[in-house]
């Protein structure tokens, strides 16, 4: 499936956090996405994680990489920022193997923000989020205009800006994952890698950062790749589902032909009905089980209903 | 497009980032910090006031006037002798030994992200006072080594063992990239490895031999020379600008492995490198003076604390490493009398409550 495709498709969705138009040149450049796999296979030490796993990321848009644990997801998603090198087959961006670019190189078109960050005790937000300027950077020029400016907009756009001079290990959950993804924005890269940036956030703070993703996209045409556990908010925000299982693509494509009631049975073992999302009518899952659920009978609900928005 | 029209406004009035005030010159820009920068100052002053002090007090003591007048080439012959002889050369080692110390501590600190890790922890010092015991000790056996084999090759020799010390952990702990955890434990066991291989060497050697190997090992700056400081001078002014540059590197170094590739850190290569150095600074200093307990490990932290940086700064570091060994020189020349006790007893009698001080309040349970 092409990229072009796809991008038509999740348009005519209602999501208010999706751009129309503006995405030309991922368009115009039809099947050759900048960042993509080819037939990658990943392993750590004697265990293949991920075997011949090909892989378009969609230009310009959100893609969401869902599976369950262990099927390969962070791995892939490492593998597609440069930070494990594949046993065979290779990620191309703009073209490129990304293992035998610079590494300056790649961090200036490619950011990414790990699951579990981690910064020394006593930095402040402001340094950190500086620090996202690295690649952009040499020993002589450390603060130039357009860093203070890079650096001033992304604490800007995540809301933190008034937390810019405290210590990032005082700060909430919430606010310092904002901090962390301010870093990512700070780097100025064309693409976005993102490993569950939602991971450890009560439910108002998932959507505050969710949301936050998906006005950064809107506004900047930024390409985001990110991992998530919440199928309902993939759905919801990314333009593009990837669904993994035992490092394999299971099914990829807008987020209603992947989130059916089929797919989670196959690829999570989750019997679970499939319905429209109250809110922007994106697939919503909602699992069967727990009190009452024998007697209601939803048996025969799986397989009957494939697809919810008929 | 509506989207930049929204927040142009926004930019504008957020150009300045709180904290971080800019100070640029052509090419050139950097965050102007003024605490670190007040601190380094003092740091500065404290350094000329204790160096001073250092000239002037003694045995034979000289007013501050007399000091200068001397450094500027007045002064009677006595003074100009224990000025330029004996203090001056004294002073100046311990003071490049010390500025030495703190920029290796600052440096493995830095890099390894725990107060814990510096080259006395490390086994890299102590690397090089075993190297140091086999020659003074088997070379004793040999019919004894003085003059040339002792002013140059003791402290060469100190200096290999250091480095090939410190080369080894950073082998041993290895694996696909240099996790700091399993460095400083690799350290850890190869310091207390190096510690009995000098306790054997002394136990086996001759009761005279191992005498000088003691006095060696405690870290002394007696009798230094101005062929002493010639050498460790030359190789610092080569060394330490080269560590200086690294700060741009080390400061996008204290973060964790995958956060630092995505900056477009080449971490292991860098990691290493600053290792590396920090390695030959410290032998360097051993090799010169024996190995000064502490001073590596404290000067880093207190520098810290004092700067409120996130990181230890480097060049305070030197500074206060500086301060402190010639401070504790000094102490151990002029408070105990004719003990002329080792400086290395002083700075481990100052440096061992810090230690413990920084064992009790280290962790807070406030990581990301």
């Amino acid at each position: 499936m092409t990229a072009a495709h796809t991008a038509s498709e999740t348009s005519e969705r209602v999501e208010p956090l999706n751009s129309e138009g503006g995405r030309a040149d991922s368009a115009d450049s039809g099947t050759t996405s900048r960042l993509s796999a080819r037939g990658v296979s990943l392993a750590y030490g004697e265990r293949v994680v991920v075997d011949g796993l090909d892989l378009d990321v969609l230009d310009g848009g959100i893609t969401g990489v869902i599976g369950p644990n262990g099927c390969g997801k962070s791995t892939l998603l490492r593998a597609l920022g440069r930070l494990l090198q594949p046993r065979s087959g290779s990620v191309l961006l703009d073209g490129k193997r990304i293992h035998r670019m610079s590494t300056k190189e790649v961090a200036r078109t490619l950011g990414l923000l790990p699951q579990t960050p981690s910064a020394p005790e006593g930095l402040c937000v402001a340094d950190l989020v500086a620090r996202g300027r690295h690649p952009h950077q040499t020993w002589y020029r450390q603060w130039s205009s357009d860093d203070e400016s890079a650096v001033a907009e992304a604490l800007e756009l995540t809301g933190i800006g008034d937390l810019a001079e405290r210590p990032v290990d005082e700060l909430s959950g919430g606010q310092r994952q904002r901090a962390w993804l301010s870093m990512a924005l700070a780097q100025h890269t064309d693409l976005l890698l993102l490993d569950e940036p939602t991971t450890y956030l009560d439910l108002s703070h998932q959507v505050d950062v969710l949301e936050l993703i998906g006005r950064l996209h809107a506004e900047s045409g930024r390409t985001v790749v990110m991992v998530l556990h919440d199928l309902n908010f993939a759905a919801r925000y990314a333009d593009r589902l990837v669904a993994m299982v035992d490092g394999r693509v299971a099914a990829e494509g807008a987020p209603e032909e992947v989130v059916t009631e089929r797919l989670l049975e196959e690829v999570f073992d989750l019997r679970a009905r499939v319905v429209p999302d109250p809110v922007v009518g994106t697939p919503m899952v909602v699992p069967v089980g727990g009190r009452g659920s024998r007697e209601a009978g939803t048996e025969g609900s799986v397989a009957e209903s494939a697809d919810p928005e008929e | 497009m509506k989207a930049l029209a929204e927040t142009s406004p926004a930019r504008t009035s957020a150009t300045r980032v709180p904290g971080r005030r800019p100070l640029r010159l052509g090419p050139v820009s950097t965050v102007l910090r003024p605490r670190p920068l007040l601190v380094l100052f003092a740091g500065l002053l404290a350094l000329l006031v204790v160096f001073a002090c250092d000239l002037a007090l003694g045995d034979y003591p000289i007013t501050p006037v007399g000091v200068l007048r001397t450094l500027f080439g007045g002064g009677d012959t006595g003074e100009s002798l224990v000025v330029f002889q004996l203090r001056l050369p004294r002073g100046l080692t311990g003071l490049l030994v010390g500025a030495a110390l703190g920029l290796a501590g600052a440096v493995t600190q830095a890099v390894v992200r725990n107060p814990l890790a510096s080259p006395d922890l490390l086994g890299v010092t102590a690397g090089a006072g075993a190297a140091a015991s086999a020659v003074i000790v088997t070379g004793g056996a040999l019919g004894g080594i003085s003059g040339f084999a002792a002013s140059v090759g003791l402290p060469v020799v100190a200096l290999l063992g250091g480095l090939i010390t410190g080369v080894l952990v950073a082998l041993l702990s290895y694996r696909s990239g240099v996790d700091s955890f399993r460095l400083v434990l690799v350290g850890i066991g190869m310091n207390a490895m190096m510690v009995n291989a000098t306790l054997w060497l002394l136990t086996m050697g001759e009761v005279q031999d191992a005498g000088r190997a003691m006095v060696w090992l405690t870290g002394s700056l007696n009798a230094r020379g101005w062929e002493n400081v010639v050498p460790v001078a030359l190789s610092l002014a080569v060394l330490v600008p080269v560590t200086l540059l690294g700060c741009h590197v080390l400061g996008a170094l204290q973060f964790d492995d995958d956060t630092m590739h995505g900056l477009g850190v080449r971490v292991t290569t860098a990691r290493a490198a600053m290792l590396l150095s920090a390695a030959v600074l410290a032998s360097l200093a051993t090799a010169a003076a024996g190995p000064i307990a502490f001073v590596a490990l404290s000067t880093p932290q207190i520098a810290l604390r004092l700067a409120g940086t996130a990181r230890p700064p480097l060049v305070l570091s030197m500074l206060l490493g500086a301060t402190l060994v010639v401070g504790a020189d000094l102490i151990a020349r002029t408070v105990f009398g004719s003990l002329a006790l080792p400086v290395g007893v002083v700075t481990a009698v100052l440096g061992a409550p810090y230690l413990i001080y920084l064992l009790v309040h280290r962790y807070r349970e406030v990581r990301t």
